[in-house]
C-alpha cells in the first residue's frame, strides 16, 4: 500500500482501480499460469466416457425420482437390522473412544504431562489421525473377521485421534490461575486434575463428544462396504441391484438421524456453554 | 454451596443432594445403554476368530514385510489420478458452495423462509452422506472411473465448504457493508467490495483445509471403483498380495502427511 500512496500525484484524475489480490506481479502470473497448466494436464488425463455418462443420466433421473418415492417397506427388516447395528457400533465406540482419549489428551497436553509421556501420547494421536477409517477397517476385518467388532474397534481408534488432539489443545490453553489456586490449597495430582483442570475443559469435552458421535454415525454407514458391520452392506447391496428406492430410503434415514444428532448437539452445547 | 452436616461437622460437597442423584441416574442409564450395545456386538462376533487374532495379525505382518518396492513404478498414474480427484473435486465444490453459502447466510439470503431452508437442506444432505456412498451412487449412474470420483468429492464437499463459509459471512463486520452501501453502491457492488474482501481469508483457509481432507478421502475412493490409488489397493487386497498392500499403504500415508503439511503451511501464510 505504501507505493500506492507514493504516486498520489500521478493518480489524481484517474479512475480508481481495485488493487490486485497478490501484490507481486511475477508471483501472480506464475501462480495463474501454473494453475492453468495443471488444469489442462488434469483434464487431458481424465478419461470421461461421455456416451456412458449420457446413458447414465436416465438412471440418475430414476434415482432422483426414487428420492421422492422411497421404499421403506420391502426390505424393512434388513434396513432396521443394519441401522440398529450402525447405532450400536456408534454408541459403543464413542463411549470407549472418549474414555480412552481423556487420559491420552491429558498426556498430550504439555502443561500437564512430562516430556516423555507427551511424546508418546502425541505419537499415538498422529498415528490415529494419519490412518483412514476405512483402511483401518480393512485391516481389522482381515484380523478379527467380519462383523461389528471390527467396525467398533475402527471407530474407537479413530475417535482417539480426533478427540485427544482437540481436547489436549483445550487443556493447553486453559486458565493457569485457577489450576494454580487448586494446587496452592494442597491438592493431590488427581484432585488438581479433578477440580482445577476438568471444570475448565468440560464444556468443550461435551461439545466435542457430541460432534464425534455425529461423525462416528456417519462413518459407521460406510464401514459395511468392507464388511465391518452396519448399514453400509445393505446400502451397497441396494445399489448393486439397482434398487434405488430402497437406497433412497436408507440415505433419507441417515440424513434424518444426522440432522437429529446435529440439532441435539446444538441444544446440548448451548446448555453447557 | 452444598454442605453436608455430619455430627456437627460441615463437609463441603461438589453437588447438592438432588443434583448428585440426577448425575447418578444419568451415569446408570449411560452404563446400561453401553452394556446393551456391547452385548449386541458380542453376540454377532465369532469369538474364536478374535482369540486367534494375534496369530493372524502376526501372519499378515510377516507376509506384508518387506514392502514390494519395485511396485512403486506402477503407482505414478494412480497417485496423479488421486491428486486430480481431490483438486478438481475441491474446485468444483467451491464453485457450487459459494452461491449456496450466500443463500444460507442470514444477512445475505434473499428470503429467510423459502431460500434459506432449501440452502440449509442442501448443506445438511450433502454433508451427512460420506463420499464413498456418493461414489457408489455415481458409479451406478455414470459408470466407474476418475470422473465419478471427482463428482463424488465435489458433491460431498459442498456442504462442508458452504457451512463454514456461511458462518464466516454471518460473522462479518456490518459497518463496512454499511459504508459501501452509503456510497450508493448497487447490491452486487456491496457484495464485491463490502462482503467478499472480509471473507476472502476464510474462503482460502476453507479451500485448503477441504483440499487436505479430500486428498485423504480420494485415496480410498478406488475401493468402490472410483479411480485413484484405492483401485490398486483393492485389487492387491483381492489377490492377497500383502507386500503390494503394505507399499500402497505407505504411499497413502506419505500423501496424507504431505498434504497436511502443505495445507498447514498455506493456512499459516494466509492467516
Amino acid at each position: 500500500m505504501s507505493d500506492a500512496a507514493f504516486d498520489v500525484a500521478g493518480r489524481i484524475g484517474q479512475p480508481w482501480k481495485k488493487p490486485p489480490f497478490i501484490q507481486r506481479r511475477w508471483l501472480r502470473w506464475t501462480l495463474l499460469l501454473g494453475a492453468l497448466a495443471y488444469l489442462i494436464a488434469a483434464y487431458m488425463t481424465i478419461e470421461v466416457n461421455w456416451s456412458r455418462v449420457y446413458e447414465g443420466l436416465e438412471r440418475g433421473k430414476k434415482f432422483v425420482l426414487a428420492f421422492a418415492n422411497p421404499d421403506f417397506t420391502t426390505r424393512s427388516s434388513d434396513i432396521f437390522e443394519g441401522m440398529m447395528e450402525s447405532i450400536i457400533m456408534t454408541v459403543a465406540s464413542s463411549v470407549v473412544g472418549i474414555a480412552i482419549s481423556i487420559p491420552i489428551a491429558l498426556g498430550a497436553a504439555r502443561n500437564v504431562a512430562p516430556l516423555p509421556v507427551y511424546l508418546i501420547c502425541r505419537g499415538i494421536i498422529a498415528i490415529s489421525r494419519a490412518l483412514q477409517e476405512i483402511i483401518v477397517a480393512i485391516l481389522l476385518v482381515a484380523i478379527f473377521g467380519f462383523g461389528p467388532l471390527a467396525g467398533f474397534l475402527t471407530l474407537s481408534f479413530a475417535t482417539i485421534g480426533f478427540l485427544s488432539k482437540l481436547l489436549a489443545e483445550d487443556i493447553e490453553s486453559m486458565d493457569k490461575v485457577q489450576a494454580e489456586a487448586i494446587k496452592a490449597s494442597g491438592a493431590r495430582w488427581t484432585q488438581w486434575i479433578n477440580y482445577g483442570v476438568q471444570p475448565q475443559v468440560m464444556p468443550r469435552l461435551i461439545g466435542l463428544s457430541m460432534y464425534r458421535l455425529d461423525i462416528n454415525f456417519r462413518e459407521s454407514a460406510i464401514l459395511g462396504l468392507v464388511g465391518a458391520g452396519g448399514i453400509g452392506a445393505t446400502l451397497n447391496t441396494a445399489f448393486d441391484r439397482y434398487e434405488y428406492d430402497t437406497a433412497a430410503a436408507i440415505l433419507l434415514i441417515i440424513i434424518v438421524i444426522v440432522m437429529g444428532l446435529e440439532y441435539l448437539s446444538g441444544v446440548i452445547r448451548a446448555r453447557v456453554q | 454451596m452444598p454442605v453436608q452436616d455430619i455430627k456437627g461437622q460441615k463437609i463441603w460437597q461438589r453437588r447438592a443432594g438432588r443434583e448428585s442423584l440426577f448425575h447418578w441416574a444419568l451415569w446408570l442409564i449411560g452404563i446400561a445403554v453401553f452394556a446393551y450395545c456391547w452385548q449386541q456386538i458380542s453376540k454377532s462376533t465369532t469369538w474364536f476368530f478374535v482369540w486367534d487374532a494375534p496369530r493372524i495379525a502376526n501372519d499378515i505382518w510377516t507376509r506384508a514385510t518387506p514392502p514390494k518396492w519395485e511396485y512403486i513404478t506402477q503407482l505414478g498414474k494412480p497417485i496423479w489420478d488421486t491428486l486430480n480427484i481431490a483438486t478438481l473435486g475441491t474446485l468444483i465444490s467451491l464453485i457450487l458452495a459459494v452461491p449456496v453459502a450466500f443463500l444460507a447466510a442470514r444477512n445475505t439470503t434473499p428470503s429467510r423462509f423459502i431460500v434459506r431452508p432449501i440452502a440449509l437442506l442442501i448443506i445438511v444432505s450433502t454433508r451427512s452422506i460420506n463420499s464413498l456412498i456418493w461414489a457408489l451412487l455415481l458409479i451406478a449412474i455414470i459408470g466407474p472411473g476418475v470422473f465419478a470420483g471427482v463428482i463424488a468429492i465435489a458433491i460431498r464437499s459442498i456442504g462442508f465448504c458452504a457451512k463454514l463459509l456461511y458462518e464466516a459471512i454471518e460473522e462479518i463486520d456490518e459497518t463496512q457493508v454499511e459504508a459501501i452501501t452509503a456510497t450508493g453502491a448497487s447490491r452486487w457492488q456491496v457484495m464485491a467490495y463490502g462482503i467478499v474482501p472480509q471473507i476472502l481469508p476464510a474462503f482460502a483457509g476453507i479451500a485448503v483445509f477441504r483440499w487436505d481432507i479430500n486428498i485423504r478421502e480420494s485415496t480410498v475412493l478406488g475401493l468402490v471403483g472410483a479411480g485413484g490409488i484405492g483401485l490398486q489397493l483393492s485389487s492387491s487386497l483381492n489377490v492377497l498380495a500383502w507386500p503390494q498392500v503394505s507399499l500402497i499403504l505407505l504411499v497413502i500415508l506419505a500423501a496424507v502427511v504431505i498434504s497436511e503439511w502443505v495445507s498447514a503451511k498455506v493456512r499459516g501464510a494466509i492467516i
